[in-house]
């Protein structure tokens, strides 16, 4: 038994084995050189020192804050504040210049886009989509269809006030009533003007609806809003009906539903929680996304 | 007799320990062909690293005039008369490989040319010994000196050398941040203490190693630290060149009394006389007479000792030699040396070297002085207006590598009707809307195309040709992306 765990030296290369040997096989002993060992201690010693100068050691309601009392959250206020720092001669051109002037000024208008873009990302898309492209009763900012206006003056008082938001007293507001749901119209009533909305921008109607019905419930109940002949008006939100963009979708079905229901949007009022000139660049970044009038 | 193997307490203490001290090798100084030749290199190679950062190069305004500059705050690469911008990596990667290939055809060839006389930690160490023999004299007397204990002239000896071994480090490191920046302001800046604090860390942390690799280290780098040995005996064969003791005609090794008295009685006798020249002047330690090994960088010093003592014993020169193995197999059977560079593997090297260089050098003689770059919006792929035409967005990049700003007129291929609007464009010029780049700059614009009816159609969706034309002299750059719709596939 002793023979198998002898230390032999190995005839090829002059080194000693471990003598552990497995089927015949033996490990030779090629030793390290003693300042890797010595390295690997001051690495261990190193460690060490990490565990007392920083946050290491996790403990039932807290942990170790370590001796130099640093601390990632601290860290990045830090980093933000140099952040803001760094942006501030920019951020004050885009307080001081006027909503035109920074579109027209390629320096502004590329820092509000960014800005703008970063900010729409937080704030915006959880509503209006990652690319503002909108969803079901919520607009897409990127054509040319508004609401309440798509020139940059109108975004603008869009963001700092809302839509429908009542803690915010400039917030605009209007209501659609609920037509099915109120009892003002019967279904067939309903069903009418829903084709004859359809036929405004010319898509195709029910076969056999009455679309003179539908015409003169239109003119008595929707065209105070949405125009005479479905034009809209931005003053009251009201969305134009004779064009090719639709917020809720075309579908007769959706059109009943919302002329039944009634109702609109809601959206925050920014003012109250981002600073003035992240406003202006949101107001620009929406605007230049291709629809902007 | 119990089948369990009796326990043992001394089976786990090894005999031989885990870590081993360095044993400190003191290499002696030598003279010959090999040795002119690396100090040649020594000199050559260093003076290219001291004093390229100081070389200029007239790229006129709006460039540094500095041959070599890598400058990372913008993003821009300088090598005389080439400009690379980051985009461009590609053509380090190719250098790289290139280099990589060149190492290997090196290799094949000769053998670790590249460890023994132009690796900086080569080069270094030469120099950092050198001025280790200036002070403290050659082998023996290093030897006889530490073996004593430490009085005041070994300590003030080692102190002055150890001083200019930092001087030395220093020095590299200093240089290696001129290549960063523009090396006479920088020289200034440092010496007045106004540089930036990463140049003041860079040159500390390069005086460090250099100290510690080139003065403390040596051939520990070497041993434990580089991978190329390892990868190295891989790539070699039986046909490369690589320095060799010709043990056919060293051995068998006795005394020169010895040989003599051999040889007059007709009994074999080798040349070698087991001087230990060979093992005095090794930088790594190596006793190169055991064969192919592991710590030898083939430097070639020991084939200048080992001449010197044959010219002495008057024997034939070169019983060590840059030699190879198939050779002494042929000696030993009476057959003639054959000698091969072009063999499969350095073809193939050569080959690869020539085709990659070819292609680097074709694209980079015609690589268009500025570039566009399209990124089709993603969301949304389509934007449906209200009187029911499509449009898509686009990010254009325009990249303007000249030194003087640029005016370009964009143009859309590939729809039958497009309408095309720039946000934040300048006009239009010939019809055509434009933007001006500045000097070495690039600009990115959001750009809107509105198809017409026609173009919204069921299929493939339209390929678009974005062109920007440069309205001075007409040279043209494209880039080319889709026009998407509801009714296109994907």
């Amino acid at each position: 038994m002793q023979d198998s765990h002898a230390k032999k030296t190995d005839d090829k290369s002059g080194y000693g084995t471990t003598g552990h040997e497995w089927d015949g096989i033996q490990e030779l002993n090629t030793p390290l050189p003693r300042w890797w060992l010595w390295t690997w201690y001051a690495c261990i010693v190193w460690a060490f020192a990490y565990w007392i100068a920083y946050p290491a050691i996790p403990l039932v309601s807290s942990f170790t804050k370590g001796v130099l009392g640093w601390s990632s959250r601290e860290a990045v206020v830090a980093d933000v504040k140099g952040l803001q720092t760094l942006r501030g001669p920019m951020t004050a051109k885009i307080e001081a210049a006027s909503l035109a002037d920074i579109e027209k000024t390629p320096e502004l208008l590329s820092f509000a886009r960014a800005q703008g873009a970063a900010a729409f990302a937080v704030n915006c898309s959880p509503c209006h989509g990652a690319g503002a492209q909108g969803s079901k009763g919520y607009p897409n900012l990127n054509d040319d269809d508004w609401l309440w206006g798509g020139s940059l003056e109108a975004i603008h008082t869009t963001l700092q006030h809302g839509i429908r938001w009542d803690a915010d007293k400039d917030t605009r507001s209007s209501m659609m009533p609920a037509f099915g749901k109120d009892g003002t119209l019967k279904p067939n009533e309903i069903s009418a003007t829903a084709d004859y909305v359809r036929s405004l921008s010319g898509l195709p109607t029910e076969k056999g609806s009455d679309l003179a019905l539908g015409q003169s419930v239109f003119a008595a109940n929707c065209a105070a809003c949405h125009g005479d002949s479905g034009e809209g008006n931005q003053e009251v939100g009201a969305p134009k009906l004779n064009d090719k963009v639709w917020l809720y979708g075309p579908d007769k079905a959706l059109i009943m539903e919302r002329i039944t229901l009634g109702g609109g949007g809601v959206m925050p009022a920014w003012s109250t929680r981002l600073d003035a000139p992240t406003i202006k660049s949101l107001a620009v970044y929406v605007h230049t996304l291709g629809g902007g009038q | 007799m119990s089948l369990a193997p009796a326990f043992d307490p001394h089976l786990d203490e090894p005999e031989e320990p885990l870590y081993t001290a360095r044993k400190q090798i003191y290499p002696q100084a030598v003279k010959g062909f090999y040795r002119r030749i690396k100090w040649l290199i020594l000199v050559v190679t260093l003076g290219i690293y001291y004093f390229l950062p100081f070389v200029r190069w007239d790229r006129g305004p709006n460039a540094p005039s500095q041959a070599v500059l890598v400058d990372l705050p913008h993003r821009r690469a300088y090598f005389f008369f080439i400009e690379i911008w980051p985009q461009e990596v590609y053509y380090l990667t190719g250098l790289l490989i290139l280099a990589a290939l060149v190492l290997f055809l090196m290799n094949a060839m000769a053998g670790r040319i590249w460890c023994g006389y132009l690796c900086p930690q080569t080069v270094w160490t030469d120099l950092f010994m050198a001025v280790e023999r200036l002070i403290e004299g050659d082998r023996r007397e290093r030897m006889h000196r530490d073996a004593q204990p430490t009085n005041l002239e070994t300590f003030s000896l080692k102190l002055l050398k150890h001083s200019i071994w930092l001087l030395l480090a220093w020095w590299m490191g200093g240089v290696w941040v001129l290549y960063f920046a523009d090396a006479p302001t920088l020289v200034i800046e440092l010496a007045t203490f106004r540089a930036e604090p990463i140049a003041y860390i860079s040159i500390f942390v390069l005086t460090f190693t250099t100290y510690t690799f080139a003065g403390l280290m040596r051939e520990q780098v070497c041993l434990y630290m580089c991978p190329w040995p390892r990868i190295q005996a891989a790539l070699t064969d039986e046909h490369a060149l690589n320095v060799t003791y010709r043990y056919d005609r060293g051995e068998p090794r006795m005394s020169l009394k010895k040989a003599t008295h051999a040889r007059s009685l007709g009994e074999p006798a080798g040349d070698c006389i087991d001087c230990q020249q060979c093992v005095a002047v090794c930088p790594t330690g190596v006793d190169i007479r055991q064969g192919p090994n592991l710590g030898c960088i083939q430097c070639g010093l020991c084939i200048d000792a080992c001449d010197d003592v044959m010219a002495k014993i008057e024997r034939p020169i070169r019983l060590i030699a840059y030699d190879t193995d198939v050779n002494i197999k042929r000696r030993q059977s009476g057959l003639s040396e054959v000698f091969k560079p072009i063999r499969a593997r350095t073809v193939l090297y050569t080959v690869m070297i020539v085709v990659i260089g070819a292609v680097m050098a074709y694209t980079l003689v015609n690589r268009a002085p500025f570039t566009v770059n399209v990124i089709h919006d993603r969301n949304p792929i389509f934007v449906k207006l209200s009187d029911g035409h499509i449009r898509n967005g686009y990010t254009v990049r325009i990249a303007n590598m000249l030194t003087a700003p640029q005016t370009f007129t964009l143009k859309v291929d590939g729809l039958h009707e497009a309408h095309i609007e720039i946000i934040g464009g300048e006009g239009e010029i010939g019809g055509l809307p434009s933007i001006s780049v500045g000097a070495d700059q690039t600009r990115e614009m959001r750009v809107l195309v509105r198809a017409g009816e026609e173009d919204n159609r069921e299929g493939e969706p339209a390929s678009l040709e974005f062109q920007i034309q440069d309205i001075h002299d007409g040279r043209i750059a494209v880039a080319r992306d889709f026009f998407r719709t509801p009714h296109s596939i994907h």
